[in-house]
């Protein structure tokens, strides 16, 4: 009974946080002189009014939902994976390369390899930092913000270098048996850039709950997250696990890179920045307290503000900005999900201090802080 | 003040948390110049009241009298100002600071704005130190003094701070049996000296030793309030836990059985380079207890750690019912039969945010019928641990709360559960009671004994010599990594061990033991 409270209590903690988020960004709409109510308005309208609409967040949450699963396994195993951005960026630039190298190969193998290419190259990269972690206990967040350069940087050489005709910045178009979008999806949302790819996300939700809940694998995972220790005395082989979930963890961030090459964009360009499917990929997971169905949840709240956000500016003369600006907001109260909890431990309950069940000798309060403290400890939800 | 003088008193203290009630009505008074011991079971509310007392907690109802005065205890400020000090069973000191920066921190005594003035805090200090029998070194760093030291430096600071009613709470769960002694003396000291000490515990001999009267509670009510001195161990322990405890560990004589654990010449290099362990040779048959006494940090930790792999050897041989084992991986050496109840509960034995069905899973998910080529079987792993649960009497309200939540005794249950399930032939025990009740101590003991009379082999580590007295055929000291004799339990005394321990030697016993 009391883990479901828990359970409830995060998804509480997340549905606050988006409101908080939109409070503050009315808060600032007021300030700067906009309507909050007619923005968010046109922002809805712009997100769900519209096969079209409904299309393009569909396809903006694709590959969110697997970088925010990407995230979330890394994470359950202690390791914060910064470099989703730069494993991603390898997966679309291994599957589209894989697309453009057998231009003549039937779509049955194409696409298929093309895709497992790009999880492949994401796999690849993140198990650099999960190797340097194991064996020289190097700090994956220095390494994967590093890769995440070295990642950029070299993708846009080989992409000029390699893949560009003459001096343009961007590859060929991959061939139309490897392309996730169909004329079909596209008559069905009016034009919109939506894309099987949506398919390959929700199939990794499956597998990536089931590989965690299911399997020694994922118990291991889980183990090594929360008790290194603990996990050495029952016998796990930390190393392995380690760069197990990170290999699982840049291989699901390959494959959102995968569904950006082969299905939005259909080919590779030079990038100025990374990907923003990688930090928005963490966001998502952080909002979705690492749930795989919160992740998809989350991944389409994702897809309305972005989608929906463009709306604003063209319904009125709000900036778009002013979307980012609330994305931002909801990310800094999804982090200070601390504070949310502190809140709500303060206004549900009559005052108690944290001091008392510090002892032995409330079981029933003492129970719900060191469930509380457990899941603060990194424990997702069961 | 007169002796007679009423330091404390409180009358019908209540504080509830939700619907649990963790004192009820509780009334009592504490008498100055006295050593007032407060018994009462894992979990009777021990704790409890001391925080309202100290100004942690605030109680629900009930009043709290300070020499007389009606007092409002808001925080634990207001409680040092009227003289109530508490030293904590986990200490609170700045490691990187030096004893005398610990001892001001918090009211440190300047000269001029900002600079501390050293030199009459240190006048003050070492006249409290003396006055008291509280030896220190001021200009040691904390973290390289003894436990015992420590805990002289958290009474100084109390008395720092001009308190009158001191307040301990299980002050020796973390001393050596000799440090405990000069401990239970200090208290003395103080109580002549005119102060109140409350000595929170649930050890029995303890409080016989030192208390004038104690107050025993129950399910956060007051039992009874007794003199100590005229009161007998049976019936304290029967006061405290509502049944009637023993105290005698029926030992049922047994064959000799095959030899099970042979540890010869072992060498254990820590990644300091320090030689923790050298020298070691010990052999432990079927149907054996036996008993590694020795002083906390002699080696004890790092000898588990080597023979069950999670620390390497850097010499000798470990060999496990005939095989060798040194070496092998901790699962490799879990697989061949040996269960480990490590020392640190909640560091090693148990993975605190994770439920009670996978904890008790944790060494055997990777085996049929908990697991089939990697996934997971859930209904064989809950009901395994169902009927561990209730065979080993673990307390608990849902198999899917965290480890976390169950109270100490009911952790270590689970462990030993956990362990003894797989019927290892060899069981490696550290310190299997520490921190709990007599009436837990009781259950494990029973525990450990029937896997003796299995004809299982069992290394008995602790820093407990009763346990060892008790439950071992046979004791092995430890001293600075190697065994430093080693006899049958009843050939030795408790002083002669305790000589053992501290590396000296027992005159006209060399030979018997060094016979083995």
């Amino acid at each position: 009974m009391r883990i479901k409270n828990l359970r409830f209590g995060n998804l509480w903690i997340s549905v606050t946080s988006v409101i908080l988020g939109m409070l503050v960004g009315a808060i600032i709409m007021l300030l700067s002189g906009f309507n909050p109510i007619e923005n968010y308005v046109s922002l809805f309208t712009g997100a769900v009014g519209s096969p079209n609409a409904i299309g393009e967040v569909l396809r903006e949450a694709t590959p969110l939902i697997l970088t925010g699963l990407g995230f979330a396994v890394a994470n359950s195993a202690g390791f914060f994976n910064i470099g989703l951005a730069g494993q991603a960026l390898a997966g679309w630039l291994a599957s589209v390369t894989f697309a453009l190298a057998f231009p003549h190969a039937p779509g049955f193998i194409l696409l298929p390899g093309a895709i497992l290419a790009g999880a492949i190259a994401g796999a690849l990269w993140s198990g650099i930092a999960g190797f340097l972690r194991a064996y020289f206990g190097a700090s994956e967040v220095i390494t994967t913000i590093m890769l995440n350069y070295v990642a950029l940087y070299a993708t846009n050489a080989i992409v000029k270098g390699f893949l560009a005709k003459g001096d343009g910045d961007y590859s060929p178009t991959i061939p139309v048996q490897a392309r996730l979008r169909t004329p079909f999806l596209e008559h069905l949302t009016q034009n919109s850039t939506f894309h099987w790819g949506i398919l390959v996300s929700l199939a990794a939700v499956v597998v990536v709950w089931w590989l965690m809940k299911k399997t020694t694998l994922g118990f291991e995972i889980r183990a090594v997250g929360m008790n290194e220790d603990a996990s050495r005395y029952a016998g796990m082989s930390t190393k392995r696990t380690i760069i197990s979930a990170m290999l699982i963890s840049g291989c699901l961030a390959g494959l959102g890179g995968a569904m950006e090459g082969l299905g939005n964009f259909q080919n590779i360009i030079v990038n100025t920045a990374l990907p923003s499917i990688g930090f928005d990929g963490m966001s998502v997971s952080l909002l979705a307290t690492g749930s795989p169905v919160g992740i998809v949840l989350a991944a389409l709240l994702f897809g309305m503000l972005k989608i929906g956000g463009l709306n604003i500016s063209i319904a009125s003369t709000t900036p778009p900005e002013i979307v980012d600006i609330v994305i931002a907001a909801v990310i800094f109260f999804v982090g200070a999900n601390y504070l949310i909890r502190y809140l709500s431990v303060k206004l549900r309950r009559h005052p108690r201090q944290p001091e008392a069940v510090a002892s032995d000798t409330q079981p029933e309060a003492a129970v719900a802080e060191r469930a509380a403290q457990a899941e603060e400890e990194g424990e997702d939800t069961k | 003040m007169a002796l007679t003088d009423i330091a404390i008193e409180v009358r019908g203290l209540t504080k509830r948390f939700g619907d649990f009630v963790a004192n009820d009505h509780i009334s009592m008074q504490i008498k100055s110049g006295t050593v007032h011991g407060l018994l009462g079971e894992n979990g009777a509310g021990k704790t409890t009241m001391m925080n309202m007392l100290s100004g942690i907690l605030q109680p629900t109802s009930g009043e709290i009298l300070v020499h007389g005065q009606s007092v409002h205890l808001a925080s634990a400020k207001d409680a040092t100002q009227l003289g109530i000090g508490m030293v904590h069973q986990h200490f609170m000191l700045v490691e990187n600071f030096t004893v005398l920066e610990n001892i001001m921190l918090g009211v440190e005594e300047t000269k001029g704005p900002g600079v501390l003035n050293r030199h009459d805090a240190r006048d003050k200090i070492m006249a409290l130190s003396k006055r008291y029998g509280l030896s220190i070194d001021p200009d040691a760093q904390v973290a390289d003094i003894s436990v015992g030291m420590q805990q002289r430096v958290e009474i100084l600071k109390v008395l720092y701070r001009n308190a009158d009613i001191l307040i301990f709470d299980e002050p020796t769960a973390v001393l050596t049996p000799q440090e405990i002694k000069e401990l239970l003396a200090i208290f003395r000291r103080l109580a002549n000296e005119g102060k109140a000490v409350v000595l929170i515990s649930h050890k029995l001999k303890e409080l016989q030793a030192v208390a004038d009267v104690t107050t025993i509670i129950r399910r956060g009510k007051v039992i009874d309030t007794v003199d100590t001195k005229t009161t007998s161990t049976e019936k304290l322990a029967e006061l405290m836990v509502g049944r009637h405890v023993t105290f005698q560990r029926e030992r049922v004589p047994m064959p000799a059985g095959p030899e099970i654990l042979k540890i010869t010449d072992l060498r254990v290099v820590d990644k300091q380079k320090v030689t923790r362990v050298h020298d070691f040779d010990l052999t432990i048959h079927g149907g054996e207890i036996v008993g590694l006494a020795g002083i906390d940090g002699n080696g004890q930790s790092e000898l588990v750690r080597a023979i069950t792999g999670l620390m390497p050897t850097a010499g000798g041989q470990v060999t496990i019912a005939g095989q060798d084992r040194t070496g092998a991986t901790p699962r490799q050496i879990t697989r061949s039969g040996v269960g480990h109840i490590p020392e640190d509960r909640q560091r090693y034995g148990l993975i605190l945010p994770m439920s009670l069905v996978d904890n008790m899973s944790l060494q055997v998910y990777t085996l049929a019928p908990y697991s089939h080529h990697g996934v997971l079987n859930p209904k064989a792993m809950i009901a395994n641990t169902e009927n561990l649960l209730s065979e080993y009497d673990v307390r608990h309200s849902n198999i899917e709360e965290p480890a976390g939540s169950l109270s100490g005794g009911n952790q270590q249950k689970l462990i030993i559960a956990r362990e003894l399930s797989r019927e290892p032939q060899l069981l490696i025990a550290v310190n299997p009671t520490r921190g709990l009740d007599v009436g837990a101590i009781e259950f494990i003991h029973q525990q450990l004994l029937a896997a003796r009379a299995a004809g299982h082999a069992i290394l008995l580590i602790s820093y407990e010599l009763d346990e060892i007295r008790q439950l071992a055929d046979r004791v092995a000291v430890i001293h600075d990594g190697t065994i430093v004799g080693q006899a049958e339990t009843n050939a030795l005394s408790e002083s002669e061990i305790g000589l053992l321990m501290a590396g000296e030697t027992v005159s006209g016993k060399e030979e018997m033991l060094n016979a083995h």
